[in-house]
């Protein structure tokens, strides 16, 4: 390790070093992004947290810019976004990095999501590590969808409407806290004025929680796609520049993918709906969500019943309040994986079964989505109850079960193992791979 | 509280009592404080000022609606025809999924004043005009998730689970009303 500090400063700019032995932030980011140790065989799932970084950023700069040509007012919003994309100089840039961006964020992150649940990455000891993204995951879907209304369409004002809506499911008090979201008796200036605020201040409460998801990352280090420790230096490579680089080149294919929709179809994932100024009178023949919150809108749409006691009549839960219960928890049982998966294996490589599990689960969630973007009729209700309950089961069921059932695969004796031995050479000399490797 | 004791020996009542007064107190100003925070999220005066609406209703003929805005809301204001009040009234009250007899609806059997919102998901339905699609039940029609209405504003199929709301409202005269 070139940068190797134990004891003083081992910067050699004078005002660094002056700077260092007052607030050692500099030996904390050549110990943090320099040094630390990560596990050698990462694949390019493990890309992604360092792209939801990267796009954070861009949608706080561009959100920044944005915001000081915005209006929140309802007679100025529709037009002040207009303006955007034909007066302000490179507003149309913006708008349109920072509304793909939003979309792009959701692809990084899910994927992100399924790197974590597929190789493991909840389990002991980065429960918390986990915890902390399923809170950045609930702050970015409110985020995204009050950024949503700002720009005053009619899917802006009938999205917030149904979506605000949801929460007069709660018994008692549910009206009550509804009038008081909006500010008024329906969706109005109010409610405009606050999702603009809040809608600023959200990322900054992300950056803060990332924050702590990269510190806890720190103190357990990365999960790798073997699920197995590191258990030596032999296993692990110098975050630089092994990893930057990595990252680096992840993120100029990313960015041309991001690139393609921002120059080439920038309203390709949106809705020409939301292009009409709008209008509390008129209802859109179709709400319909953005892409990224359809699944969960399938899962809310999915509850057709009453949920009750058999035989009585007596009916304890609506269809209506089943319906929102579903859809948050279907985040909320993310926060309690850690304990509900009972197999001491982390890596779905190992586990035969649980392997086509996690596939069917990420079945399960893109054929919801496609039942979300339609309407709600026929066959498609019995596909999303099928495809709800599996998800469910998935987590609730499964995890636990398969814990005790499935017989894992033989894992490897260490990281290195498997890198070390030459295609065809035979079984290596016992204790070869525990030794501390020497780099050329 | 008096006889416990704490690792060096002494009981620790006053020092516990104090502790424990002290963080009741900063409980109770944190909550006080936050009050006047939560409760600025809910409707202003001026909001609230805007509750009472005046509609003419002269000009409405029998099977003609209109649609006024009150509080943000649109409300349904429609001239039942004879047959439209007939099927509103005949309807068997142990079919309806949210029973409610007509007359406990309406002030005025020929005026419906409803709240023109779906009671699932806050749409707007359909059928103030006649050419609009109106459901079986030929009252009104919600294009979002299907909720089906009668002539007299229940709810008869679909995922709305109450009726369209009745707003409060008064005849001030033979032709006009006041909601709110």
């Amino acid at each position: 390790m070139a940068h190797g500090s134990s004891g003083g400063t081992p910067f050699k700019n004078p005002v660094v070093r002056w700077v260092d032995s007052r607030l050692p932030i500099f030996s904390m980011m050549v110990k943090e992004y320099g040094q630390f140790p990560a596990p050698r065989n990462f694949n390019y799932f493990w890309n992604f947290g360092a792209l939801a970084m990267i796009v954070l950023m861009v949608m706080i700069v561009t959100g920044l810019f944005l915001s000081m040509h915005y209006t929140a007012h309802v007679d100025y919003a529709f037009n002040s976004v207009e303006r955007i994309m034909r007066d302000v100089n490179f507003g149309w840039l913006m708008r349109y990095i920072h509304a793909n961006g939003a979309s792009m964020f959701f692809v990084v992150v899910f994927i992100h999501i399924f790197r974590g649940l597929y190789y493991g990455s909840y389990k002991k000891p980065r429960e918390l590590l986990w915890i902390f993204g399923v809170i950045i995951l609930l702050l970015m879907m409110a985020t995204a969808f009050m950024g949503y209304v700002l720009p005053w369409g009619q899917m802006s004002f009938w999205g917030a409407t149904v979506i605000t809506n949801l929460f007069s499911a709660i018994p008692l008090v549910g009206d009550e806290i509804v009038t008081w979201l909006w500010g008024g008796f329906s969706v109005d200036n109010p409610t405009l004025n606050r999702f603009f605020s809040l809608h600023f201040l959200l990322p900054f409460v992300i950056v803060g929680v990332v924050f702590l998801h990269v510190a806890a990352l720190h103190i357990t280090g990365s999960n790798n796609p073997k699920g197995i420790e590191p258990k030596g230096p032999q296993d692990t490579l110098p975050f630089h520049p092994y990893y930057t680089i990595k990252d680096m080149f992840g993120s100029g294919v990313f960015m041309i993918i991001f690139a393609m929709f921002v120059f080439f179809a920038p309203n390709y994932l949106g809705h020409a709906d939301n292009y009409i100024p709008a209008n509390p009178l008129v209802t859109p023949a179709h709400i319909v969500p953005e892409w990224y919150f359809l699944p969960f809108y399938a899962m809310l749409r999915a509850i057709t019943f009453n949920i009750g006691i058999p035989f009585t009549g007596v009916t304890i839960i609506e269809a209506k309040l089943g319906g929102v219960i579903t859809m948050f928890g279907s985040i909320i049982v993310l926060f309690f994986i850690s304990w509900l998966d009972t197999s001491p294996v982390r890596s779905a490589r190992y586990r035969p079964i649980y392997k086509w599990c996690m596939w069917l689960l990420v079945l399960a969630v893109v054929v919801l989505g496609y039942c979300g973007s339609q309407p709600a009729e026929g066959l498609l209700v019995v596909v999303a109850q099928i495809c709800t309950f599996y998800y469910f089961l998935h987590f609730l069921v499964l995890m636990p079960l398969l814990g005790k059932l499935e017989r894992p695969l033989p894992l490897p004796r260490s990281i290195s193992e498997p890198v070390l031995r030459e295609p065809g050479a035979g079984p290596l000399p016992a204790g070869a791979t525990a030794k501390p490797m020497e780099k050329s | 509280m008096a006889d416990t004791t704490d690792s060096d020996g002494h009981t620790g009542t006053r020092r516990d009592f104090l502790y424990l007064a002290t963080a009741a107190t900063a409980g109770v100003g944190v909550l006080a404080f936050a009050w006047p925070l939560v409760d600025s999220m809910n409707p202003a005066a001026d909001t609230l000022a805007l509750a009472t609406t005046n509609v003419d209703l002269t000009g409405v003929e029998a099977g003609q609606a209109i649609t006024v805005m009150w509080r943000g809301k649109p409300v349904f204001v429609r001239h039942r025809t004879q047959g439209e009040i007939t099927a509103a009234e005949s309807a068997d009250l142990s079919t309806l999924i949210d029973p409610e007899p007509d007359e406990a609806r309406v002030i005025n059997p020929d005026w419906l004043v409803v709240i023109g919102i779906c009671t699932h998901l806050g749409c707007v339905p359909l059928g103030q005009r006649t050419t609009d699609e109106r459901g079986e039940y030929g009252g009104y029609f919600c294009p979002c998730h299907g909720s089906v209405y009668d002539t007299s504003g229940r709810i008869r199929g679909g995922p709305a689970p109450r009726n369209l709301d009745v707003p409060e409202y008064s005849f001030t005269s033979e032709t006009s009303i006041r909601i709110g």
